[in-house]
């Protein structure tokens, strides 16, 4: 389209499932996401979509598990404490391969938390989300603008795979506004959605969606195809930004989201002050971009920093893509407080030293 | 020689894996009849429950859905939604709709959802090896109630369809049996009803069913048919709980 | 003439049949099924007894009986 929209993060987040064809939406109130309900709630009996509030977070997710199965693009979003609750949805998303977005506007925790932004869903994001062998393509946009593509995007990958797709924002970016296209997408190639339990219609084999294997050998065999189809995934979907990364550094820094706009500022900030710094910023939380530190981690004098609104969750990841090659250290802030840029640029000299 | 029963077009044709004498397969049967006297088998999807009839996508001949405890209500309605042409049915056990479910057909009722729910209560868990339901009778004697169910303690069983009734959201509700041939026909009649009032988009019906389980109750089929008169009868009693379908909207 | 028919591999020999036939001529066989079920059945002396009401049909969990007339 080529115009440019102020547009809150939750809204847009609305607005770009509606034009990657998102024809149902099932929600719940929650701080911080609420707005994304709300917006659905308008939109979607205009162009003759479906918008249910249901009565919680497990009846949304089990809606979505409905329309999916007839083949239908459909979303739900909540926040952390509502995420929780999806989770026996999502496996049975996950086992009975389904295509869905999931959107987490992650706020504080554990419990009840705070409504303050926060990254510290990690684990339940990448380690799968629920119970059983499985995974979901997790997208972290860092800007609204990103957020929108990705959205788009992970309508796409779950109908390329048949799998949940989880985008991954915080409190900071569903609430503020910045400016967004709406660009024309080339569409993927994707499949028929054949496997759909949506009336027989002429066929002679009716479709069952189902994620039962009462039979261990079949269920092995079930897991066997679901690893198969992650690897395919980790092989093609992995997103990353490598910034100021191309000569070496002294230090590598390693941000998502929201963090990730903050440790460009700390960058900038450093830059003046002599100290070259990097940053690894992961786009798919998982597939986790182990390609990134395969690239950077002869470029960096003293290894990695984790910035993350956590205890530490995605610095497990990065240990592990870096395998003990150089040192990994993590700096974070938790339970709704947002790290300032100059905190991580002492905790950054902490590590290589003072002014050059 | 004229055709008087024959099987249903709208199971297939295989074995099922009840306990002799579970009178999910008579219910089955119906729900099938049914399918075919409507002429409904092509654009019908069934939601599954988990508990005994979690299989029931292997034997209804239609497209099938197995969901999660409890949810098959929230399936049926991200169902129907998105596909308004089509018929969509929830099956659900008395553990499934009336303790981790009781949410789901709540709301599913109280907004109207044009779908069709059967509701099969047999007073006990079945598949998980008999313990207490929310349907269970004060002083039966369960797995998870040994000395017979004690109100102080464990509660009193819940009347699902009268609940129900209470919703406007509700067009159809009515509790039937099928212990006895004429309650079986009568059973079909209600469960005829609700699917027609589907197609004619009157909102939600519930049919629930008063069931035996030999198995975990101890009994032989015909002295748990009797156990089911005897008994839950009279704790929840048969007929039409709400009928708002022949109401102008 | 086979008024009613039974399929006896998918008999559970629950007794519904049984209990609810009206002129009381079904009853269990001698032999047992694959499954180890003594299956329901009508002898051919009884048969002509039966008045193709369908009770044991409509009530049999198990889509074992057919009723002609």
């Amino acid at each position: 389209m080529g115009q440019k929209v102020l547009m809150k993060g939750n809204e847009a987040i609305g607005e770009a499932a509606i034009r990657a064809n998102c024809k149902a939406f099932f929600g719940y109130p929650i701080t911080p996401q609420t707005e994304v309900a709300a917006y659905m709630a308008k939109k979607m009996p205009k162009i003759g979509g479906t918008f249910i509030q249901a009565e919680s977070e497990v009846s949304a997710i089990n809606m979505v598990y409905g329309a999916a199965g007839t083949g239908v693009r459909c979303m739900t979003s909540s926040s952390s404490p509502g995420i929780s609750l999806k989770a026996e949805g999502i496996s049975y998303i996950a086992g009975a391969e389904l295509p869905c977005v999931i959107v987490n506007i992650v706020r504080g925790g554990p419990g009840l938390g705070s409504i303050q932004p926060a990254q510290s869903d990690y684990f339940q994001a990448t380690k799968g989300g629920a119970h059983g062998d499985f995974n979901m393509p997790v997208f972290a946009p860092a800007s609204i603008q990103e957020m929108v593509d990705l959205i788009q995007e992970a309508f796409d990958v779950a109908d390329m795979y048949t799998t949940p797709c989880m985008v991954m924002g915080d409190g900071m970016i569903g609430q503020m506004m910045e400016p967004v296209e709406f660009k024309e997408r080339v569409a993927r190639e994707l499949p028929e959605k054949t496997w759909a339990s949506n009336g027989l219609g002429d066929r002679k084999e009716h479709n069952v969606i189902n994620s039962l294997y009462l039979q261990p050998e079949d269920l092995e065999q079930h897991n066997i195809h679901l690893q198969e189809k992650y690897a395919v995934i980790k092989k093609n979907e992995v997103k990353y930004e490598l910034f100021n990364c191309e000569s070496e550094c002294d230090l590598i820094l390693v941000a998502y989201g929201t963090t990730s706009r903050i440790c460009k500022n700390t960058i900038k900030m450093a830059e003046a002050e002599g100290i070259k710094l990097g940053l690894v910023r992961p786009i798919t939380l998982w597939p986790f971009p182990v390609e990134a530190f395969e690239k950077t981690v002869d470029m960096t004098k003293n290894g990695y920093v984790s910035v993350e609104m956590s205890c530490g969750q995605m610095v497990e990841d990065v240990r592990l893509a870096v395998n003990g090659r150089k040192p990994v250290d993590f700096y974070g802030r938790s339970g709704g407080m947002v790290p300032d840029p100059t905190d991580i640029l002492n905790a950054v000299k902490a590590i290589v030293g003072g002014v050059k | 020689m004229a055709m008087v029963y024959e099987n249903t077009k709208s199971l297939l044709d295989v074995p099922t894996h009840y306990c002799p004498g579970c009178t999910h397969g008579t219910i089955h049967k119906l729900v099938g009849e049914v399918m075919d006297e409507l002429g409904i088998l092509d654009k019908t999807i069934g939601v599954a429950p988990v508990g005994c009839s979690v299989l029931a996508y292997n034997y209804f001949a239609c497209d099938m859905f197995q969901a999660a405890h409890g949810r098959a209500p929230a399936v049926g309605t991200g169902i129907k939604r998105t596909n308004p042409d089509k018929v969509v049915f929830t099956y659900q056990g008395d553990g499934d709709l009336a303790a981790i479910g009781t949410a789901e057909i709540v709301h599913a009722a109280a907004r109207g959802e044009n779908i069709t729910s059967i509701f099969v209560n047999n007073c006990i868990y079945g598949m998980t090896g008999g313990q207490m339901a929310p349907t269970t009778l004060p002083g039966q004697i369960t797995e998870t109630s040994p000395y017979g169910r004690n109100v102080k303690t464990e509660g009193h069983p819940i009347r699902v369809s009268e609940m129900i009734s209470t919703l406007d959201g509700a067009c159809y509700v009515e509790r039937v049996s099928v212990d006895t041939v004429p309650n079986i026909l009568k059973a079909k009649k209600a469960i005829k009803k609700a699917f027609q009032n589907q197609l004619d988009g009157k909102g939600f019906s519930m049919i629930e069913v008063l069931s035996i389980c030999p198995t975990n109750w101890g009994l032989t089929p015909s002295e748990s048919m009797q156990w089911l008169k005897d008994k839950m009868i009279p704790y929840y009693p048969l007929g039409i709980k709400k009928d708002s379908t022949g109401e102008v909207k | 003439m086979q008024k009613v028919t039974f399929r006896e591999e998918r008999c559970k020999g629950c007794g519904h049949c049984i209990a609810v036939c009206p002129k009381k001529i079904i009853s269990f066989a001698d032999k047992l099924n694959v499954k180890g079920y003594h299956p329901a059945t009508v002898t051919d002396e009884k048969m002509d007894q039966c008045v193709s009401c369908a009770s044991c049909a409509r009530i049999c969990p198990d889509c074992v009986i057919t009723v002609q007339k």
